[in-house]
């Protein structure tokens, strides 16, 4: 919970922001007893975000608690039939079971068996997995006609939008069709879609909204260790002594992995906790370190850490000589980032930051996970690396209690990454290897030549870019809502608008998009369709069809199979170019996909995940790199890497020159000023955020009444310093405002460090009431992102704040 | 000696490149990326002909009418549109190359005079010139298809 509410008077409803005076980790439950007796009722979990306290001791089992919310009136007895699934509100990917009565859905509850959740839920999942299947959905097909949107049929939808693609494709060819996707469908969907735009129309503008929240995750894992794939997993929180949470406010973003902490935290034998976070999140009040540097100098603070290992000589040598390349050019890149130094550029205390240095030196067991703080800001990628450094340096990964997650922002990220749905080929294949690129022409039987590969993909800003420049003329986007979640929304609005691209919006609701958009699809949701996703440690769930989907909406899954089929795809002997047609058939087309490479599924099957808890890959796999072997191979990696100043790329001859073979890369660099700082005219920095009661913009939570009456609206946050200094108090309505847009919205005061400012994202204009732009964070964020990873940088736009009167 | 003469050339290219990135960069100001990029590569070369400096005031140095001449013309104003984009980097990429070029030929004379100063000097540069190109090769292969094809 973000909110630094002093009182609860801010907004008046029936659910109270959880008080800052009650946090639920300071007061562990001592009533509690057992491992899921009595926890299914009673306990109001909007209040208590993360329940009640299981505490246990390092290297002993996470105890089971099993979080149950039925609709009202409804007992567990009353319930027809439970179907499996996971739920899809974060990245953690809580396995669950759908609640069904008379066909529909009326609840959700926890599976004990999980090893991701062990029973528990969030209050996100809890409240806003399934109340919004009873909402106002989008039932039916739409299609502009003289400039506004009106119902249609399937067949007339799917054929204006085959009509549209098959023109371009004669006139301009396949760069002229973009399609930019989400970290919210499924595998098989992402796969289908992967092959259509890869194969089947042949364009590189592929990506998801993934770009905007778990890029740097990818770039760095690729950049450290050769390819994509979670070194570490979440068991790991029970056997760590220490953990570091870099830019991660996991309280809010991954609350059932927060519960996993908080019961190491009150158990016998606590870990110790580093948080870097200019804020003071509910992570940074239990932390034992807080370290807070400013917004855009995350890579001169990782600098000083991975300094102060060298000086203290907390490096493991032999590690590093015999498992990694550049250790000398990095020692000598962080040589400057003096804890003096790295105090003047990021404002934290070089006792702290010594602190925290010893903590990671000096514990046996270390376990780092990194987020938006790191990924969104200045140097992204580069910062995120210097985290894998540090695991480097003494050897702590692919052991016990010992790595990183570098965690992604939705639910199923990892799926958009791994299929090439976004700016990557299927399998984390390298588009520079041309024995990758032979792999997926002969297991799709079309011409290597089809698949664009003479460069990286397009990332999805580019995508943007040349839709505005006009070069894209078909912008297809499934599942995200850009006109609320990219930065600049003027921008994109206007580029949506733009009477020369074909937008085609296919969602399970009306958004601030599909309302700019030329054809509708109405797509079925989580619960009413089937298939799998991985979370963000590689925990394979299968999500089952618990009902039909509202009115005409399809399968995302189907609505791909449906233009594949019009389109006429065809492989090089003339047969469909997709063959499957439902879930599995998508699943076990994807398997072949996966064979041989690190992400191999081919262990997986959907009868295998049916029944018990969620499975990782590779084979049931918890942890990668347990023999310190790192897939660098030239021949094996994801991507040969880049210079993490400009975003160069690394040639094929440079890299086997390097003759990595199997040790990770040490990569460094030195820090530069970031691209927007505070100024006479805009003295504060703006970095944006989440609250645990929202996902994204917001629309599913916010069509469950108690998530949405738990955080209505958006809000400021200030330091007290700050608010007292522009004289206004809690609740005074304010205009932050960027050199590109404005918010208007009521302060809190409180958990900003001085000069810093906050924004939640999640709110857009669907439930405003007002036809004026004035309520989303991204109207004045900026268009900028990070040389290698490509994500813009949402956390830092320097803004001025006015008191609206 | 013609080391100053060449000397003269490395340094007015260097400052007719830092330039060119700059000129491209407020050009260019709708590629986020290009804008960004150009400015921190600019200001890297601006540290280059700095750390010439010092060798300059050893050996002196020496302006040709004719190397002078090298220096690619075009970037007096940056060109609009996609195409444009593209030929703007491939201007950079010539300068750059030929600045390359300059420093490897000063880095020879270097060698052969014994100067461990300037060839740790040339060392260092020589690699943020790579990265200069590496770089433009880079953003060059991205955009010449779509500027070509559909631009």
């Amino acid at each position: 919970m973000s909110v630094p509410l002093r009182s609860a008077t801010l907004y008046s409803n029936g659910y109270p922001f959880p008080l800052l005076t009650s946090p639920g980790w300071a007061m562990p439950d001592r009533e509690f007893r057992g491992s899921r007796a009595g926890y299914r009722h009673g306990m109001d979990r909007i209040t208590e975000i993360w329940g009640a306290r299981t505490p246990h001791a390092r290297d002993t089992p996470w105890p089971e608690r099993v979080d149950l919310q039925l609709a009202d009136g409804l007992a567990e007895s009353d319930v027809d039939s439970w179907v499996q699934s996971a739920c899809v509100l974060c990245s953690n990917g809580c396995g669950c079971d759908i609640a069904v009565k008379d066909g529909r859905v009326v609840g959700v509850r926890g599976r004990a068996a999980d090893v991701v959740n062990r029973g528990r839920l969030g209050p996100k999942g809890l409240f806003g997995s399934w109340q919004a299947h009873r909402t106002d959905r989008l039932t039916t097909p739409l299609i502009r006609r003289g400039g506004r949107l009106v119902e249609t049929d399937w067949d007339t939808a799917m054929a204006e939008v085959v009509r549209r693609s098959q023109e371009l494709l004669r006139e301009s060819g396949p760069l002229s069709h973009g399609f930019y996707t989400s970290g919210q469908l499924f595998l098989e969907e992402y796969y289908t879609l992967g092959v259509i735009g890869k194969a089947g129309v042949g364009t590189p503008h592929m990506d998801g909204n993934t770009r905007l929240c778990t890029a740097t995750a990818a770039a760095a894992l690729k950049e450290t260790f050769g390819s994509d794939g979670q070194p570490a997993c979440y068991a790991d929180v029970e056997a760590c002594d220490a953990l570091f949470l870099f830019g991660h406010n996991m309280a809010e973003t991954q609350t059932v992995l927060w519960s996993r902490v908080l019961d190491r935290l009150e158990g016998p034998d606590r870990p110790l906790l580093v948080a870097v976070d200019p804020r003071r999140t509910k992570v940074a009040e239990a932390a034992d370190v807080h370290l807070a540097p400013l917004p855009g100098t995350n890579l001169a603070f990782m600098n000083g850490l991975l300094r102060e290992l060298v000086e203290h000589g907390w490096v493991d040598r032999d590690y590093v000589s015999a498992h990694t390349i550049g250790f000398d050019d990095l020692v000598a890149t962080v040589e400057p980032y003096t804890p003096e130094h790295v105090a003047e550029i990021c404002r934290v205390s070089p006792a702290d930051l010594r602190r925290a240095a010893e903590i990671f030196g000096t514990s046996r067991r270390v376990l780092s996970t990194v987020l938006q703080g790191f990924y969104q800001s200045h140097q992204a990628t580069a910062a995120a690396c210097q985290v894998n450094n540090l695991h480097l340096l003494r050897g702590l990964i692919g052991e016990p209690g010992c790595g990183v997650l570098q965690m992604n922002g939705q639910p199923t990220a990892q799926n958009t990454r791994e299929c090439g749905a976004d700016g990557d080929l299927p399998g984390f294949r390298n588009w520079d290897n041309p024995a990758h690129v032979e792999e997926l022409a002969n297991l799709w039987n079309v011409d290597p030549l089809t698949i664009p590969h003479w460069a990286p993909p397009t990332h999805a800003m580019q995508i943007w870019r040349y839709a505005e420049q006009g070069s894209i003329r078909f912008l297809w986007i499934s599942a995200t809502n850009p006109a609320v979640s990219l930065p600049e929304l003027s921008r994109i609005r206007s580029i949506l608008s733009s009477d020369d691209l074909f937008v085609v919006a296919q969602d399970a609701f009306r958004t601030e998009t599909t309302e700019l958009a030329d054809v509708v699809l109405p797509a079925a949701m989580w619960g009413e369709k089937q298939g799998t996703f991985t979370n963000a440690s590689r925990v394979v769930h299968l999500s089952e069809q618990a009902v039909l989907p509202p009115g005409q909406a399809r399968s995302d899954l189907d609505i791909f199979l449906d233009y594949a089929h019009r389109m006429g795809f065809r492989d090089r002997d003339g047969n469909p170019l997709i063959t499957w047609k439902d879930p599995e058939g998508a699943f076990d087309a994807w398997r072949e996909c996966s064979r041989g490479r690190p992400c191999d599924y081919t262990s997986l099957s959907y009868a295998e995940l049916r029944g018990g808890s969620g499975i990782p890959w590779p084979h049931g796999q918890e942890r990668l790199y347990t023999d310190n072997v790192f897939p660098t191979a030239a021949e094996e990696c994801e991507d040969y890497g880049h210079d993490l100043l400009t975003g160069a790329g690394v040639t094929p001859e440079q890299y086997r020159a390097a003759r990595p073979d199997g040790r990770a890369f040490l990569k460094a660099l030195e820090h530069t000023p970031p691209p927007e700082s505070p100024s006479a005219e805009y003295p504060f920095l703006c970095t944006t955020g989440r609250t645990a009661y929202h996902f994204h913009t917001r629309t599913k939570t916010g069509r469950s009444k108690p998530l949405r009456d738990a955080a209505p609206e958006p809000w400021v946050e200030l330091s007290a310093a700050d608010a007292a200094g522009l004289g206004v108090e809690e609740g005074d309505v304010v205009r932050v405002e960027s050199a590109r847009g404005g918010v208007e919205v009521p302060v809190r005061t409180g958990r900003c460090r001085d000069g810093v400012v906050f924004l939640p994202f999640h709110y857009g204009y669907w439930d405003s009431g007002s036809g004026e732009h004035d309520r989303a964070a991204n109207e004045l964020t900026l268009t900028e992102w990070d040389p290698v990873s490509k994500q813009p940088l949402f956390k830092i736009s320097a803004v001025r704040i006015t008191r609206k009167d | 000696m013609h080391l100053a003469t060449y000397l003269g050339l490395l340094h007015g290219s260097l400052r007719t490149l830092a330039d060119a990135f700059r000129e491209v960069a407020s050009g260019h100001g709708d590629e986020p990326d290009v804008r960004l990029t150009c400015h921190t590569l600019a200001n890297r070369i601006d540290r280059q002909a700095e750390k010439l400096a010092p060798v300059v005031e050893r050996y002196g140095e020496h302006r040709e009418a004719e190397p002078e001449r090298l220096h690619a013309a075009g970037l007096d104003s940056a060109r609009g549109g996609g195409v444009g984009l593209l030929r703007d980097l491939q201007d950079l990429y010539a300068l750059t190359s030929f600045t390359d070029i300059t420093w490897t030929v000063v880095g020879q004379a270097a060698q052969g005079l014994r100067d461990t100063e300037l060839i740790q000097v040339v060392h260092a540069c020589e690699q943020d010139t790579a990265r200069q190109l590496a770089w433009l090769k880079t953003r060059i292969k991205q955009s010449a298809p779509q500027a070509l094809i559909v631009g």
